[in-house]
């Protein structure tokens, strides 16, 4: 395992799973990642990151109630976890450095 | 509301439930469920459907796989133990259903054995060489005069230098070509086959050498190098390397003797003699080196490791084209062969006949068609036995599932049963196996060369995991059909089970069975009246008690003086070639345009001939003259289909003598001759080809020569003998080779007998097969009626009635299946067979009902002796124990 750090759509997952606070299952992250996005992402892909987010200890989760809806099967929500913030805030600040060491003069020319 | 009635795939559904983990599986099938809901109402419920199954598949991934618990194996095998015990309680409990089983099985699992050992045989051919995945030989694809092209397995010696000079990406090439001499050791004399070979050839092939160097062995004109059984019979005990061998005149050093060469080569010789000296020999023929004289030599490549075939390929396409231009009327492409397809492969000509190893694939498919639908015929009684018996087990998978079997238990629990049964075939269809195995070898002269089929390690295997097979295949209809009993039903009253639910499969199988036996049982009753006819076919001239006696490279002379003088022999004559048995020689035949030739099938024959084999001539006479060279001969007799093509005089023959044509082959170009007879059609090749254009000309002292003998004699026997010893006063190097015109006749259809042998006892299998299984239906069902009768009997019916009652249901399915055996059979012969023999002999109705009626006749008695002895029980006796 690579330790706390994130993949870049690993990074937008978890955010989107803080984003969605109770609501955070799956679909609901596709679909808030493909509007967000603009492009179709494809639920095997975020199904698979939030399996290895899991793994890595960065969100946990738990079933839901069963509906009647999907068949009778319950969803599965997920949560951040503790070690999930500190790689999120982790991710946020060493981009925030990144960001002030540009000087504007230089950011304008581009 | 419409919309909610689409439901998922239930099996695509399942299937993730199957391999995903269990703490997956739910929320991810719902996620798929949910997505499928949405698409059902944007793009429609196929689409859904199809892209739900997609993501099922797609699911399929290393993390969701559940892995194999070690705990669930540990009581798999508990049950299967407690599997095998009960299957083989069921098996002692009902004997005579097990013995049909085990029987049936055995028998036609011993086929099934046969041909997993024939075809492990052809398939280890050649395996011995260490780069036997590089090695490619060349096929040329020989086009003439428009005609279709042929493949060839031989090359010019010129193909292989110009792949040495110029192909790259090859690591060695090499040449061999065929040779056959007689080596002369002192006044030891021995025929030796074997090749002109280069030193590369131990380079390529592994064929390793016990003395002399193998870089060598080869090089130098006049070198040999012989194989250690060859050794062993020139020089004994001897060392046989450095000393001299006489062949013809010349004398050769051998400097090599290496082991024999593996049974399962496809290149086979005796002693390899150094292509070198071939070419000193050859140096004046310009003939030697031609692009044409592709008739002898085989050329091999070793490629190098990493080139593929299309990049050689390509540079063969260059040099065939190169050197087609300088050809008038005909084209050779090149072509590569890899070592593992020259024995089970494409049908190749070849010059040497019918020594070649080889088997085309297609046969083996068909044998394997044929060994499946008599191994499959067992596995329906199987089914149908056990899907019957099904009543006696209700209570017994009713317990279990009441205490707590699942389906899929009970589903292992009776394919356990199947494969026991059928492993305890297969130690019985392994002693038949041995019983057979020598009949089939010797079928055929060709199979002795072809297989030994000798006992393996890896055969042993072949046969286990083909008895599992065959056992899961028998074992699963009852399994599926066991598994879905209901605990309640089966336990609260046995005869409100709908038993009678599966009679349609049962009926069903019964009848596929009864059909392809009968199909088997024709074919047999047919082709055997066919190949018969075939052998008595009238020819158009007589072939009766002439033997044909091959000089083998003597001249005649001598002998016909010897020949002449023994009493029984009555007349004598002298030709090239024996006809009507599948040789053939010719040459090009053209008239008065000079642009239409044909292609003449000839014979060289002398002025007995025509008399002795009875030939009709239409008009003109013999051959008068009596040239001493193929050049001087003049004089040809041809058949009326010559003069047919070309017209000559009108088609009149009469007229048609003393026309000139101008005849070119092998032995000279535009020789001009005098049509001097005419002789009525007659069939010069197969009878499975079309009468052609046959021109008969004058045998001469140049040619090779056959004799044939007209011989009259009360004791054959003595005859024969006294010939053999004239042989030996001419020739004692050479074993005597004759043969009846009849015999060669018959040999030159053996393949058709072996096939008829090969089907007949396959048809005799499946008779057998399918009798058992109707004789455990008709003993089953009689069994289950007994009471039924007893009341009918009773009530005053006779025992015919009861007879007919209990035998109606067979018969109508036996109706069914002769309905679709007979027409299928016959128009497949008289479509698909039969068009290949165009003077064949209609199929009569006599060899369709024979097979039928042999079956009703089995069954009948197998029926009627059953029905006979419920019919005759007592039914006090019966009606009372109740």
């Amino acid at each position: 395992m690579k330790g706390t750090n994130l993949g870049e759509f690993e990074e937008l997952v978890l955010l989107t799973v803080v984003a969605l606070m109770e609501e955070a299952y799956s679909v609901a992250i596709c679909d808030e990642l493909s509007n967000l996005t603009g492009r179709s992402i494809k639920l095997g892909v975020v199904h698979a990151v939030l399996n290895r987010l899991e793994e890595k200890g960065l969100v946990k989760s738990e079933l839901g109630e069963a509906t009647k809806t999907r068949g009778g099967k319950r969803k599965r929500f997920y949560q951040l976890t503790i070690p999930g913030k500190a790689a999120l805030v982790h991710a946020k600040s060493m981009r925030d450095q990144l960001w002030d060491r540009i000087p504007l003069l230089v950011w304008e020319k581009v | 509301m419409k919309e909610q009635q689409h439901h998922p795939p239930f099996w695509a559904q399942r299937f993730i439930e199957w391999y995903c983990k269990p703490e997956l599986a739910e929320d991810l099938i719902g996620d798929l469920n949910e997505y499928f809901e949405r698409n059902v109402q944007t793009i429609g419920p196929f689409r859904a459907k199809l892209i739900y199954i997609i993501d099922a598949l797609k699911f399929l991934r290393s993390y969701t796989i559940q892995r194999p618990k070690f705990a669930n194996l540990f009581i798999n095998w508990i049950m299967i133990r407690s599997y095998i015990k009960t299957a083989g309680r069921n098996v002692m409990r009902n004997k005579l259903f097990s013995s049909i089983n085990i029987v049936g099985l055995a028998i036609s699992m011993s086929v099934g054995l046969l041909l997993i050992a024939f075809v492990l045989d052809l398939h280890s051919y050649d395996r011995f060489h260490k780069n036997g995945e590089r090695i490619y030989r060349i096929t040329n694809i020989l086009t003439s005069n428009n005609e279709q092209s042929s493949k060839f397995a031989s090359t010019s010696i010129k193909t292989g230098r110009l792949i040495r000079q110029k192909v790259t990406g090859i690591e060695d090439v090499t040449i061999v070509r065929d040779f056959s001499q007689d080596a002369k050791v002192g006044d030891n004399i021995l025929p030796v086959k074997g090749y002109w070979a280069e030193p590369s050839l131990f380079r390529i092939f592994t064929f390793p050498m016990l003395e002399g160097n193998q870089d060598k062995a080869l090089k130098d004109p006049y070198s040999i190098v012989l194989t250690e059984t060859t050794a062993r019979k020139l020089f004994g005990n001897e060392s046989a390397l450095g000393k001299a061998i006489q062949f013809d005149t010349l004398t050769y050093q051998v400097t090599g003797v290496m082991k024999d060469v593996p049974f399962f080569s496809h290149i086979n010789f005796e002693a390899l003699v150094s292509l070198s000296t071939a070419e000193q020999l050859n140096k004046s023929d310009r003939n030697f080196e031609k692009w044409t004289n592709m008739g002898l030599n085989y050329v091999y490549l070793l490629l190098s490791q990493n080139t593929n075939m299309a990049a050689i390929q390509s540079q063969l396409n260059v040099i065939a084209k190169e050197e087609n231009l300088a050809q008038e009327n005909s084209r050779i492409q090149l072509e590569l062969l890899p070592l593992y397809e020259i024995v089970v492969g494409e049908n190749l000509r070849d010059m040497r006949g019918s020594v070649q190893v080889h088997m085309p694939p297609v046969m083996l498919w068909i044998l394997g068609g044929l060994a499946l639908v008599v191994i499959l015929s067992a596995c329906f009684n199987y089914t149908n036995l056990s899907i019957a018996r099904a009543m006696r087990r209700f209570k017994e998978v009713g317990i279990r599932k009441a205490i707590g079997a699942g389906k899929s238990q009970i589903r292992q629990q009776f394919l356990t049963e199947a494969i026991l049964i059928s492993l305890a075939s297969l130690i019985l269809s392994f002693f038949i196996f041995l019983v057979l195995r020598p009949q089939l070898i010797d079928l055929a002269p060709e199979m002795q060369r072809t297989v030994k089929l000798e006992i393996t390690s890896s055969m042993i295997v072949t046969f286990v995991i083909f008895s599992v097979t065959v056992g899961v295949i028998a074992g699963f209809m009852p399994a599926i059909f066991f598994s879905k009993i209901s605990a309640i039903n089966a336990l609260r009253n046995v005869s409100s089970v709908k038993v009678y639910k599966h009679i349609t499969l049962r009926r069903a199988l019964v009848v596929i069975q009864y059909t392809f036996t009968l199909i088997f049982i024709t074919t047999t009753a047919i082709g055997y009246v066919q190949y018969k006819n075939i052998l008595a076919f009238d020819l158009g001239f007589n072939t009766e008690n002439i033997l044909n006696i091959n000089m083998q490279g003597n001249k005649p002379d001598a002998l016909l003086k010897e020949l002449s003088e023994i009493p029984e022999v009555t007349a004598l004559s002298r030709s090239l070639i024996i006809t009507s048995v599948g040789n053939a020689w010719g040459g090009y035949m053209k008239y008065k345009d000079s642009h239409d030739s044909v292609l003449v099938l000839t014979n060289n024959v002398d002025e007995n001939y025509l008399t002795l084999h009875d030939y009709k001539l239409i008009a003109g006479g013999n051959f008068m003259a009596h040239p001493t060279t193929t050049a001087a001969a003049s004089e040809v007799i041809v058949n009326q289909q010559v003069l047919k093509r070309f017209n000559i005089a009108n088609n009149n023959s009469e007229e048609a003598i003393g026309e000139e044509i101008t005849f070119s082959n092998a032995q000279g170009h535009g020789r001009k001759m005098t049509i001097v007879g005419v002789m009525k059609d007659f069939h010069y090749g197969k009878v499975n080809n079309l009468i052609e254009p046959v021109a008969f000309m004058p045998w001469t002292p140049e040619d090779r020569t056959i004799i044939n003998a007209k011989i009259k004699s009360t004791d054959m026997l003595a005859t024969m003998a006294k010939i053999e010893s004239t042989w030996k006063k001419i020739d004692r190097i050479h074993p005597f080779q004759a043969e009846f015109y009849e015999e060669a006749i018959e040999d030159a259809y053996s393949e058709f007998s072996s096939m008829i042998k090969i089907i007949g006892f396959l048809s005799f299998l499946a008779i057998s097969i399918a009798s058992m299984g109707l004789f455990g239906m008709v003993v089953f069902t009689t069994e289950t009626r007994l009471k039924e009768i007893s009341i009918r009997k009773v009530m005053g019916a006779s025992s015919s009635n009861l007879i007919y009652l209990l035998s109606r249901d067979f018969l109508l399915l036996l109706s069914i299946s002769a309905l679709i055996a007979l027409p299928v059979t016959y128009f497949f012969f008289k479509n698909v067979i039969l068009t290949n023999f165009p003077y064949h002999t209609p199929v009569q109705i006599a060899e369709l009902f024979v097979g039928l009626l042999t079956v009703l006749f089995i069954a009948f008695i197998m029926i009627g002796s059953q029905t006979m002895k419920a019919a005759r029980s007592n039914p006090a006796k019966i009606l009372k124990s109740e």
